[in-house]
């Protein structure tokens, strides 16, 4: 019994910490920030290098076999970095086909997802709100899907989309055989930019597995972003306390106001205790599957709050720095209005968990 | 990272289910209940299952530190319904730092009497000059042949109209010693004597849990202080870190989790019961999120602990962290027991009420959980300054530390 990341999965924190290293990724989020590329391809390539694509693809279909604990381990230093890659999209459809494809299928399409020779992602909610398999509505008409999906990220350079189907069902569409189109929109969170997928008759293979797989990817999600969040809290934590131990008002520095030390001091003692729940959260997910649903609610939920709370306020101890494009810190502030709806906004998850817990 | 009960420990629950069974409850023939739970924790501590981390020569069971095998305990004795471990001042505060700073000669004097709870104690750390501030001690302690002679006064000791014995930080040397907390020693004191005066204080509560405390020519022997003379600041920051301090509050919380349901659940209102209401709903498992990161933040500090690897920050929030948590159960019980925060005690049966279920109590506990023990801002200085490396305060001591150029 033990709570702690072991060897290697420490090694892999550090490893992919090295690749998502500030010096590295800033520039090539600059570039996207001020709309030179639309993503961050070179780093993407270099995580596909590392194996970031195969973590969690079984051994059998060309992965490493790793489970959602190192998964979210790599999500958390993604949180941090705010590297602009199609990580959240691409994993969520990994994992759907993981859970729901038949055994044709994984072979068939997980070694193409686990090179990263085809990226992925997902297309989820059918309108506002509706990220709840109960509430997927799209429904096939034989082979072909037509209608629309709203939020799915990078969902202009994905190739391979899983899409959620009435009834908790799973399907795969291949962008390759027609009938999808994007329709793109100015967004807020620029690093996992979402647009609208908009299907007419277009092919659609149906996994083999129903609502549980359905609702193990929604699970995965949740843990994934729950992760991302914290990475990203500490990030923003970190960066506002620098800018504060040397910008200088009333001829002091900012750190020197106590006004100022105990708002960063509420913020680190809301996020710090979100790290073992997100763990905890992954763990479940991992290893005791009865108890993910609940855990994952609640530590998406709660880190999500944290999360916004946190950049806002970072945002607000900046000053007018903090309002700029050019100053950082907005990419953040960004990412966690993004973390806060995408895949369910808080309210929606505690009740989620609520009915699970049973009272 | 494993959460499963291995074979071992899976084996040490059986066993200690055997032993459950054996031994509580007890025949009256062991006399009143007291009695019998007395002689329940002797049987325990022998048989390993209490007082752990205790040498087996003052009276513990001196186990090796095993956070699982601490919560398997808890989990078996609440399922049996078997008395629980001592915890008090002296047990939770006491003994373990005897444990690091005593000497052979006040270890064997003091930890027997203490765990058994023949020592009762109470705490003398706040002045009435000297709260979450406890470089600014005034109470003095002088060397006069072989006897310390203490004067002065604490405040806020708890049950010290209770407890013979007091934990003080008392100022032993010179008031020139720079820093100024440098000068302060750490005393186990008698209270049974003359010139100790006991003033209880009426809480807000209308309890009277603390007390103030004269010392006039109060004496003591030379080896009450512990950990040697001006090191007294040292030994009361010791951070305790046994399995037992990080998670009987978390547990704590857990139980305030299940009584706010309690609560909801026979709240009727609008026709139907309070937890049926969406709000209500989304606050309580707001509360479960939040002991789920404590619990979790605590297994991975215990387990990185045991490992030899450094934890970072998490312990630095955790009694701030607590208060959050205090707060949030306040703001939600005091709305469902709605009238009923006017009352001390829960409502009346004239009242139609079910009363307030001790929220109102609650409600002031969680002030009190903010100030005691360092206070909110205190928690804030130390995340502050620690976690993240922010200077001290520029006002005050610090101030005119600054200008001297210390």
């Amino acid at each position: 019994m033990n709570f702690r990341l072991d060897e290697d999965q420490q090694q892999l924190q550090n490893g992919i910490g090295r690749i998502l290293g500030t010096d590295r990724v800033q520039p090539r989020l600059r570039a996207v920030m001020n709309g030179k590329a639309s993503w961050d391809e070179e780093t993407w390539r270099e995580l596909i290098d590392f194996g970031l694509t195969a973590l969690i693809v079984p051994e059998e279909y060309e992965g490493m076999g790793l489970s959602l604990i190192e998964l979210a381990i790599c999500s958390e230093e993604l949180g941090r970095s705010a590297a602009a890659v199609p990580f959240l999209g691409h994993s969520l459809a990994t994992i759907a086909i993981i859970e729901g494809g038949s055994d044709e299928q994984k072979a068939r399409l997980l070694p193409k997802l686990a090179s990263g020779e085809v990226i992925a992602t997902v297309a989820i909610s059918d309108g506002n709100d509706m990220w709840d398999p109960k509430d997927w509505a799209m429904a096939p008409s034989g082979s072909t899907i037509s209608g629309r999906k709203r939020n799915v990220p990078h969902g202009e350079i994905a190739e391979l989309i899983v899409v959620a189907l009435a009834g908790g069902k799973l399907g795969i569409v291949e962008k390759a055989k027609g009938g999808v189109s994007a329709e793109t929109f100015e967004v807020v969170d620029l690093t996992r930019p979402i647009c609208t997928l908009v299907f007419d008759n277009a092919e659609v293979e149906v996994l083999e597995k129903g609502p549980e797989a359905a609702t193990r990817m929604w699970d995965a999600a949740h843990a994934l972003m729950a992760a991302d969040a914290f990475g990203g809290c500490w990030r923003l934590l970190d960066m506002t306390n620098e800018y504060v131990k040397v910008r200088e008002a009333f001829g002091a520095k900012l750190a020197e106001f106590q006004g100022v030390k105990h708002q960063m001091a509420n913020l680190v003692h809301e996020v710090e205790p979100t790290r073992g729940l997100y763990w905890y959260a992954a763990y479940c997910y991992a290893k005791v599957p009865e108890s993910a649903s609940h855990a994952v609610s609640l530590a998406k939920a709660q880190t999500a709050e944290v999360y916004l709370e946190t950049t806002r306020l970072c945002t607000e101890l900046h000053g007018g720095i903090g309002f700029t494009w050019e100053y950082d810190s907005h990419i953040w502030l960004k990412r966690s209005m993004f973390n806060l709806v995408w895949g369910g906004r808080p309210q929606r998850l505690f009740l989620r968990a609520a009915d699970l817990a049973g009272f | 990272m494993d959460l499963s009960y291995s074979q071992e420990n899976e084996e040490f629950r059986a066993k200690l289910q055997e032993f459950l069974k054996e031994n509580w409850p007890l025949p009256e023939s062991f006399g009143d209940l007291e009695a019998r739970k007395d002689e329940f924790r002797r049987r325990a501590t022998d048989a390993g299952y209490m007082a752990r981390a205790i040498p087996r020569k003052y009276g513990g069971s001196e186990q090796p530190a095993d956070f699982l095998k601490g919560e398997i305990i808890r989990e078996e004795l609440k399922k049996h319904g078997a008395p629980t471990e001592k915890v008090n001042s002296g047990t939770g505060r006491v003994i373990p730092v005897l444990l690091q700073w005593g000497t052979e000669e006040q270890k064997d004097f003091w930890i027997p009497p203490t765990l058994t709870g023949e020592f009762g104690w109470s705490q003398g750390y706040s002045e009435p000059n000297a709260g979450s501030d406890l470089a600014s001690l005034r109470t003095r302690g002088e060397l006069v042949g072989d006897k310390w002679i203490i004067n002065g006064q604490k405040i806020w000791s708890s049950g010290a109209h209770r407890h013979r014995y007091m934990v003080a930080l008392v100022r032993t040397e010179p008031e020139d010693v720079a820093p100024r907390h440098q000068g302060i020693s750490y005393f186990l004191l008698d209270l049974h004597q003359p010139g100790i005066e006991i003033r209880p204080i009426k809480q807000i509560t209308g309890e009277p849990e603390f007390n103030e405390v004269f010392f006039t020519n109060v004496e003591a022997p030379v080896d009450a202080v512990i950990g040697g003379r001006g090191n007294g600041w040292n030994v009361s920051r010791m951070l305790l870190r046994y399995e037992r301090a990080a998670f009987a509050g978390i547990n704590w919380a857990d139980l305030m989790i299940k009584r706010v349901i309690k609560t909801a659940t026979e709240t009727i209102r609008d026709g139907k019961p309070a937890i049926q209401e969406p709000a209500v709903r989304a606050d309580i498992a707001r509360l479960q999120a939040r002991t789920m990161g404590m619990r979790y933040s605590a297994y991975r500090d215990m387990s990185m602990e045991a490992a030899g690897e450094p934890s970072g920050v998490y312990t630095m929030t955790q009694k701030l962290y607590m208060t959050t948590f205090s707060h949030a159960v306040d703001r939600i019980t005091r709305d469902l027991v709605a009238d009923d925060l006017m009352m001390m005690t829960p409502g009346e049966n004239g009242n139609g009420s079910k009363g307030n279920f001790k929220w109102t109590d609650a409600s002031f506990q969680s002030l009190k959980i903010a100030i005691a023990g360092g206070s909110s801002n205190i928690q804030r200085n130390i995340i502050g300054e620690r976690a993240l490396g922010l200077p001290k305060d520029g006002v005050g001591v610090n101030a005119r530390a600054k200008e001297a150029g210390q």
